[in-house]
């Protein structure tokens, strides 16, 4: 019988989340790394035993962690994140110039073909590749020096590039995303990039249409569909049917386009997910209740979910990295929110149950369906 | 033989318990110190000082013979009781910080 393994990193540490197929009974182990940040945990798609894991603390700085066994076991790997060159300046909250530091690993994210190989996205933005099984990393500096670089700024929560899509058609393609700069794609395997924000508007910035400066919040696609992409944007759901050339809004109906998470049914690519989040300052859900929204026409008409979630009294937020789906017959979705709870929907996100009610905020929530 | 206190963040990171011993040739400084403690304990690289320049990270601090060695120049020898291991140097994390948004 087909397993979940939920791989969820928190503020104080990591948790691992079994369960058979039926996605009712839960083994809970954890905390792995306790009283560390764990920003995102990720296994590879070759070798569901390779798991990867970005560990950080304000005081001791960036960690990287790597599993041979499921996550039973855990080695510190390469931790040393260089930027190709004198990385320069770029733009900080008041526009002035500021110096590009490295602050941590937001995003790891294993190649579709080759266990030993993993991107990582970072803050201050960057994308970095290792190729050893994170034995050494390497930035892939094309990205940097885009040339619009000097013009990026942090959002909220840093200048992080806390997205990285790979095309499961074409090994060349890949896509990022950065808060505050927008998406960019390589056609050519990382050498040089493309901004592909047309069609996104941020009244936050000088020119609300320009090139970078969108504070993307996630991206999501279907394998079955590569060049359609779902974005979350700090404001606006969008949608490109283009790989990025072109994005179009797809809010619809939905009680506020404000959000993190984003992410897609697994087995239908015009099924996707978001939990709507009152902004600009709140971000706890409207009307206290949590509801995920669910579009089955790839936006636009969405409907509320909300039975086995709490509908009253609730004042958490759900993350950007904090919402995953498996692969089994009957998709299940799992999200994570700031206040400790893991909800899975075994049928699509028609009904909802915590799976745990009590981690520490979390962070990003990944499965992995196991054989 | 030099005595180390690590913060236990780091003391489990290196798999030790209690102080850390290290054995120095030459001069005995914080910067000796951390050379030696990284080759002994590589998974420690990044975490004290920063990869490349070895700049003490923000919420890091030194402490020797009850003194605050965090602002003294890193390759000025630490005292005599420090070098001998009759005082471990103390590597102790910042009761502050704190972490971004996300």
């Amino acid at each position: 019988m087909s397993k979940v393994r939920v791989l969820v990193g928190t503020k104080k540490g990591a948790f691992v989340l079994n369960a058979d197929g039926k996605r009712d009974k839960w083994d809970v182990s954890g905390p792995f790394f306790g009283g560390w940040e764990m920003y995102h945990i990720k296994a590879s798609p070759v070798d569901p035993n390779r798991i990867y894991a970005s560990q950080s603390t304000s005081w001791f700085g960036q960690l990287i962690q790597r599993s041979n066994d499921g996550g039973k076991t855990w080695e510190p790997v390469e931790n040393k994140f260089v930027y190709d060159g004198v990385p320069g300046t770029h733009q900080w909250y008041d526009g002035t110039p500021h110096p590009w530091e490295f602050k941590r690993v937001w995003h790891l994210e294993p190649s579709l073909t080759d266990a030993e190989t993993v991107y990582a996205g970072v803050e201050d933005a960057a994308i970095f590749r290792s190729t050893d099984g994170a034995k050494s990393w390497q930035e892939m500096s094309g990205l940097r020096k885009h040339g619009t670089g000097p013009q990026w700024t942090p959002g909220a929560g840093g200048m992080c590039l806390h997205t990285i899509i790979l095309d499961p058609k074409d090994p060349k393609r890949m896509f990022i995303a950065i808060s505050a700069a927008g998406a960019f794609r390589t056609d050519d395997g990382g050498e040089t990039w493309k901004a592909i924000n047309q069609g996104l508007r941020s009244n936050h910035i000088p020119d609300p249409t320009a090139e970078v400066g969108h504070c993307v919040h996630h991206v999501a696609m279907h394998s079955a569909k590569p060049k359609r992409l779902y974005m979350q944007k700090h404001w606006d759901v969008m949608r490109s049917d283009d790989a990025g050339d072109s994005w179009q809004e797809v809010s619809g109906n939905l009680p506020t386009d404000f959000g993190f998470v984003i992410d897609v049914h697994a087995h239908e690519p015009d099924t996707i997910y978001v939990v709507p989040i009152k902004s600009d300052s709140e971000h706890y859900p409207p009307d206290a209740k949590l509801r995920v929204y669910r579009s089955r026409s790839a936006g636009n008409e969405w409907e509320a979910l909300g039975n086995g979630l709490p509908q009253e009294n609730c004042y958490v937020n759900v993350l950007r990295d904090a919402m995953a789906v498996d692969s089994l017959d009957k998709c299940g979705i799992y999200f994570g929110t700031t206040g400790g709870q893991v909800y899975v929907s075994p049928d699509a996100g028609d009904n909802w149950s915590p799976i745990v009610r009590d981690l520490p905020a979390v962070l990003s929530v990944e499965v992995q369906t196991l054989a | 033989m030099i005595c180390l206190q690590l913060p236990a963040h780091l003391r489990n990171l290196a798999r030790v318990n209690g102080e850390v011993s290290l054995h120095l040739d030459g001069a005995v400084t914080i910067d000796s110190v951390l050379d030696a403690l990284e080759a002994q304990y590589p998974m420690l690289c990044g975490t004290i000082r920063d990869h490349v320049t070895h700049k003490r990270r923000p919420f890091v601090r030194f402490f020797a013979c009850e003194e605050d060695w965090s602002h003294v120049p890193t390759d000025t020898p630490l005292p005599a009781a420090i070098a001998t291991g009759a005082e471990p140097l103390l590597i102790v994390g910042a009761i502050a910080g704190g972490a971004a948004i996300r």
